[in-house]
């Protein structure tokens, strides 16, 4: 009964993600602890490195796909959840470095030290324990959402628009992150990690489990995205992106819904960068560049915008790409690369791949019912 | 003109020589020779002899013998003087020659406190007196600064032959000061000092009125503390005034970024990322043209700003109907598509670029018209902002001239407003879609010109203006020129009187801030266009 | 019957209205209810002093030529528009629609039809239908609530009235332009509305789909206040119900549709001669 329900909310493609990366969360850590480093199978680290950063991304395509695909909701600014979500993160381990800096001072990091504070700003309060921080990575980036989305929303900030001020929004965090007076390591960021939960974050292990919760969380990220928009929620979404007016004269408060579903997915982006941090080992202000945000847009469009499927796809994609470029004597050729897919996705494919695959898939069944209509058809006709 | 004031110079050192020297006849060699004696009444003589004698290496002895780098050597009796840089190259002070073997045991000339106020006083009125205008300029703050009573004398001796009325008042000011402090000083030359300083009007003399003498009049201390109130009252009405003028400086550069995309975000609607590219590529058809007027034509640089404006807004208008015709045109109707696909063009022009002139910023020349400041009541005004604020309100003007008047104008207007009737009334709309385009392209073409002047001119030029460009639209009012003219004024003057209290990042960070909560509360900008026409 | 009720009552209320303070009058009889409306946009008049009073169960068809107003009427009830001046209540007198937004005036249950057929297109018939139910319509009630069960009975019988049950699993972006209009009054119904503003509901439809729409509409009627506006006289003919002539932003006249052809501005404006 269960195992119904659960197959019922997944379309094909879901349930082929849903494998392929139960798949790849167990045997890729797996693989990389415990086969010989010169096995076939073996996946080395750095590799297990590049791959969890890619599922990061995903999440936080899956996540933009979320207002974007569904809603219309073109924001700018989650590189900026992204990032906040990073630094939550980035916060803790900073306090997780003890009296092991540089200047060997238990109770400030560093760069504190070194801007000759005396004592911890408020803010960074209670990021030593875990937990506390675990529910900033969510609730900050979540909260700025929230905010945000409330005043532009009520007042029907709308398409570009939105997207602008999204973008301003960014750009605002960015140049206040790069102030050192800010608290949050300025131009050089948050790095120099050492442990996280008590492990040493460099460990084969530890990095082996960074992995598996990331690919973890891709699951359940997915999973909740998928279950928001298959039920009656999911429905107002599209509603909302294909006729929001009409939606509002249908009685729904269009704003809540835009606001539920932005401060959910900012929350998800902020966990896909805390997940990201740890994982990379910093996180400093460039994060917060708009370029970085309208790149995870196009990742999504690569993929197939209002497909989930597609969007963590397309993450992974354009990534992979983005590596394979830029480590090769073709790395000039990158940005015209880049450039190149945003003009081509949206003038070509504007579906996406997945979107475009789908196309396919169902006019071949299509035709393949329509030939058999008519094959019948000519059978009776014989009669 | 170096006759005259070689001539100068010969008057002056005369009357120094007229002024000072018991002994003036004395010649050089023989004053040095005084140090050699080892004794201070002799050194004392030598210090006025080599003051009076308006030699030209009187400055680099004198100074060297005030700071204990002057050297005699005792076997031959001749005097030396080690560089003040740089503590290996002894000189010959008889010749001014650096010498390459000194000779071992030399001995350093010993001055007392006496000797050493004699040194400062007879190099002070050697600059008072120095050919060289700039140097008695500063000779003049110096003192002013300084407040060393017995520079007076000195002072009193250039302030007589003193021919330039500039440096003269320079002069004026330093006494002035002087007197304020001197204890013996008369009330009415107090009085006059007062009224000197208050001409001046700067911080200085506040500081010089705020440091009269303690025994001075009370009519004399209460008519110095009315004058500083009266400075600080202007000083303070100046810096408003400066404000405003850096204000209205910024705004003209936010103006000209903002004008082409007010054109084709604010009339077409169409979302343009790469318009900050556009600006970039002015710019660097500037670095262009003057490459070229460098190569073959140096002596008519200054015309190649000129030169470069009509090319520049005539290649940037090629790219925009390019981009228009290329991809733009498929995307009507999509504004968040036509947002990404511009974004990526923007990266391959900015790829481009960086490939055809490299990553690094590109040396772009400022013609002599656009060098250089002029003093407007006291505020220094650079030639260059000034041209810029010109410039902007010409472009903006020719702006409005061009869409009232000219048939492009009027078809771009009757296409914005109707599409439909407009085609059906002839009006071959795609035509005036990529007209339109490249007309804003080329405005944003010779924003870069102008931007070139004043930015450093790299690859990443445009990203630093595009999210400033479309706040300044969107805070004026969608399809407004007027108001994107105020908006981005506005928004020039609000940044620079930000900036003292807050900081430059904090103050644009500010600006930011507020902008996003004013879209909320009026999200079609300051003049926004009412009525039904504008919902669909 | 109606007509002479609304049209004595209606004077008393202006006077309690404008007599006492700004509260709404406590009684009338008017469903909907109009007085002195009037907005412009850019100095252009669109409507001027309106008035108007639709009484509970009562059919209403609204004429009049391009320009006259009649869709920012529908616009100012709807929560789209605001009016520069004038009184604007529902139920009674019981809701100042002024100060209430689109989504909390289709909550106290005024429906819109749009001129152009409006059904959102990546959505199948079914679904369309099913976002249009009546019932709590928050973001957590969607996610959580009844919607997401089974209500097939429920749309399908509304598909049934609208006649589109055999397309209910199809996307209403591929329907037909006769079927997307059903397919919006169906929404409308599903709604339950208090009242239904159906504008221009047979533009671009056949004879025989105009003639369906009118029984279609005569029957929602049986349960529903329904407001018409229309071009097409024999459509109105049709509904057989009062009309009002709308010209320049107010009332011309009103009255049977006999009564209202027959009247000689009316013929002048808009019917011709």
């Amino acid at each position: 009964m269960i195992a119904k329900v659960f197959f019922e909310r997944y379309d094909r493609a879901g349930l082929i993600f849903l494998g392929v990366m139960a798949t790849i969360a167990i045997f890729v850590p797996l693989s990389n602890l415990l086969l010989p480093t010169d096995s076939f199978l073996h996946v080395p680290t750095y590799v297990m490195s590049l791959v969890g950063k890619y599922l990061c991304y995903a999440i936080l395509a899956l996540s933009l796909d979320l207002v974007w695909g569904y809603c219309g909701i073109l924001s700018l600014g989650h590189g900026a959840f992204f990032a906040l979500g990073g630094y939550a993160m980035g916060m803790y381990l900073m306090r997780q470095i003890g009296s092991r800096g540089v200047y060997g001072n238990p109770d400030l990091p560093d760069f504190m030290v070194f801007l000759n504070w005396k004592e911890i700003p408020w803010f960074w309060y209670g990021f030593d324990m875990f937990p506390f921080a675990l529910l900033m990575m969510a609730l900050v980036p979540g909260l700025l959402a929230f905010l945000f989305g409330w005043l532009a929303f009520r007042s029907r900030v709308t398409g570009v628009y939105l997207s602008i001020i999204t973008q301003a929004m960014t750009y605002a965090l960015l140049l206040a992150f790069f102030r050192n007076d800010m608290g949050f390591g300025g131009n050089n960021g948050l790095t120099d990690f050492k442990d996280i939960l008590g492990f040493n974050i460099q460990a084969q292990g530890t990095r082996a489990a960074l992995f598996f919760a990331t690919a973890l969380l891709l699951i359940l990220s997915y999973m909740l995205a998928r279950w928001m928009v298959t039920t009656a929620f999911g429905k107002v979404l599209v509603a909302v992106r294909d006729a929001e007016s009409r939606t509002r004269f249908l009685g729904y408060r269009v704003e809540h819904f835009k606001l539920l579903v932005f401060t959910v997915s900012a929350a998800m982006a902020g966990i896909a960068g805390a997940l990201y941090v740890p994982q990379v080992g910093i996180i400093n202000p460039s994060e917060f560049s708009p370029a970085n945000s309208i790149e995870a847009v196009i990742w999504v469009a690569v993929g197939g915008r209002g497909t989930l499927v597609g969007a963590a796809l397309g993450a992974v994609v354009v990534n992979f790409l983005k590596t394979w470029f830029t480590t090769g004597f073709l790395a000039p050729y990158w940005l015209f690369m880049l450039g190149a897919l945003f003009i081509g996705v949206t003038l070509a494919m504007p579906k996406g791949i997945v979107g475009t695959l789908q196309d396919w898939s169902a006019r071949r069944r299509e035709r393949a019912t329509y030939t058999e209509k008519s094959a019948q058809k000519i059978a009776e006709q014989g009669e | 003109m170096i006759q005259v004031r070689a001539f100068c110079a010969a008057v002056i050192s005369l009357f120094a020589v007229l002024m000072f020297a018991p002994a003036a006849q004395a010649d050089f060699a023989s004053s040095l020779a005084r140090f050699a004696q080892d004794e201070f009444s002799e050194t004392a003589l030598a210090i006025d002899e080599i003051a009076a004698s308006g030699d030209s290496r009187a400055q680099q002895v004198l100074e060297a013998l005030g700071s204990a780098r002057l050297f005699v050597d005792p076997a031959s009796k001749k005097v030396y003087w080690r560089a003040a840089t740089s503590a290996r190259t002894i000189h010959d002070a008889a010749n001014g020659e650096p010498v390459v073997d000194p000779p071992a045991g030399l001995q350093v000339v010993r001055i007392n406190n006496r000797l050493r106020g004699a040194t400062l006083n007879a190099i002070g009125a050697l600059t008072l007196m120095a050919p060289d205008p700039a140097r008695r300029r500063a000779a003049a703050e110096s003192i002013f600064k300084s407040r060393d009573a017995s520079a007076l004398a000195p002072l009193e001796a250039a302030i007589k032959v003193e021919k330039d009325p500039s440096i003269a008042t320079l002069f004026a000011q330093a006494r002035a000061v002087l007197m304020l402090a001197a204890p013996q000083a008369t009330k009415d030359q107090q009085l006059e000092a007062i009224s000197i300083l208050r001409m001046r009007a700067d911080i200085g003399a506040i500081a010089a009125l705020r440091s009269t003498n303690a025994s001075a009049d009370a009519d004399v201390k209460a008519l110095a503390a009315d004058a500083v109130t009266a400075i600080e009252a202007r000083l303070k009405l100046m810096s408003h005034v400066q404000n405003v003028w850096y204000g209205l400086s910024l705004g003209s550069v936010l103006l000209l970024a903002a004008i082409g995309l007010a054109i084709t975000f604010g009339v077409m609607g169409v979302i343009n990322m790469a318009h900050g590219e556009m600006v970039m590529l002015g710019a660097y058809t500037t670095f262009v043209v003057q490459e070229v007027f460098r190569a073959y034509a140096p002596d008519w640089f200054d015309w190649s700003l000129p030169v470069a404006l009509p090319l520049a807004f005539l290649f940037t208008g090629l790219v925009g109907i390019a981009i228009e015709r290329g991809v733009i045109r498929f995307l009507y109707g999509r504004p968040l598509e036509t947002l990404l696909a511009t974004w990526g063009v923007s990266l391959i022009l900015q790829q481009a670029v960086r490939t055809i002139f490299g990553p690094s910023n590109r040396e772009v020349g400022a013609p002599s018209y656009m060098s250089g400041a002029f003093d407007l009541f006291g505020l220094s005004v650079t030639w260059g902002r000034m041209w810029i604020i010109v410039f902007t309100l010409f472009v903006f003007v020719s702006l409005l001239l061009a869409l009232k008047h000219t048939s492009l104008g009027l078809h771009m207007r009757a296409v914005t407003q109707n599409r439909r009737m407009a085609s059906a009334m002839g009006i071959r709309t795609p035509w005036v879609d990529a007209m339109t385009f490249g007309l804003g392209s080329g405005l944003a073409g010779i924003a870069g010109v102008a931007l070139s002047q004043i930015d450093n001119v790299s690859p990443n030029l445009g990203q630093s203006y595009i999210i400033d460009s479309f706040m300044v639209v969107v805070f004026g009012g969608v399809g407004n020129l007027w108001g994107t003219l105020v908006s981005a004024f506005a928004l020039g003057v609000a940044n620079k009187f930000l900036e003292p209290v807050a900081g430059a990042v904090l103050a644009k960070i500010f600006i930011l801030v507020l902008l996003i909560l004013f879209i909320q509360k009026r999200p079609r900008g300051l003049f926004a266009l009412k009525g039904r026409a504008v919902e669909a | 019957m109606n007509q002479d009720q609304s049209q004595s009552q209606a004077p008393a209320d202006i006077a309690a209205f404008e007599g006492g303070t700004k509260a709404p009058p406590a009684v009338t009889s008017a469903l909907l209810y109009l007085d002195g409306v009037s907005v412009s946009f850019d100095g252009y008049r669109a409507i001027r002093n309106l008035s108007l009073f639709i009484e509970p169960g009562e059919m209403r068809a609204i004429i009049g030529p391009n320009g006259a107003g009649k869709t920012t009427m529908m616009d100012i009830v709807t929560g789209k528009t605001r009016p520069d001046e004038g009184d604007v209540l529902f139920d009674h007198g019981k809701h100042d629609l002024t100060k209430l937004d689109e989504t909390a005036i289709a909550e106290l249950g005024i429906g819109r039809k749009f001129q152009k057929p409006t059904v959102f297109e990546s959505h199948t018939v079914a679904d369309n239908v099913l976002l249009a139910l009546s019932g709590p319509r928050g973001p957590f009630a969607s996610l959580f609530g009844w919607r997401n069960k089974v209500a097939r009975e429920k749309v399908d019988a509304i598909l049934e009235t609208a006649g589109l049950l055999e397309h209910r699993a199809r996307l209403a972006g591929e329907i037909s332009h006769g079927q997307k209009q059903w397919l919006e009054i169906g929404m409308l119904l599903a709604q339950d509305p208090a009242i239904l503003l159906v504008d221009e509901p047979v533009a671009g439809m056949t004879d025989h789909e105009t003639e369906l729409t009118a029984a279609l509409l005569r029957q929602i009627n049986k349960e529903h206040t329904v407001i018409v506006v229309e071009h097409d006289m024999a459509f109105v003919r049709a509904l057989d119900c009062k009309v009002t002539c709308l010209h320049e932003g107010s009332v011309l006249a009103e009255g049977s549709l006999d009564r209202v052809a027959g009247d000689e501005r009316v013929i002048e404006v808009y019917l011709g001669r």
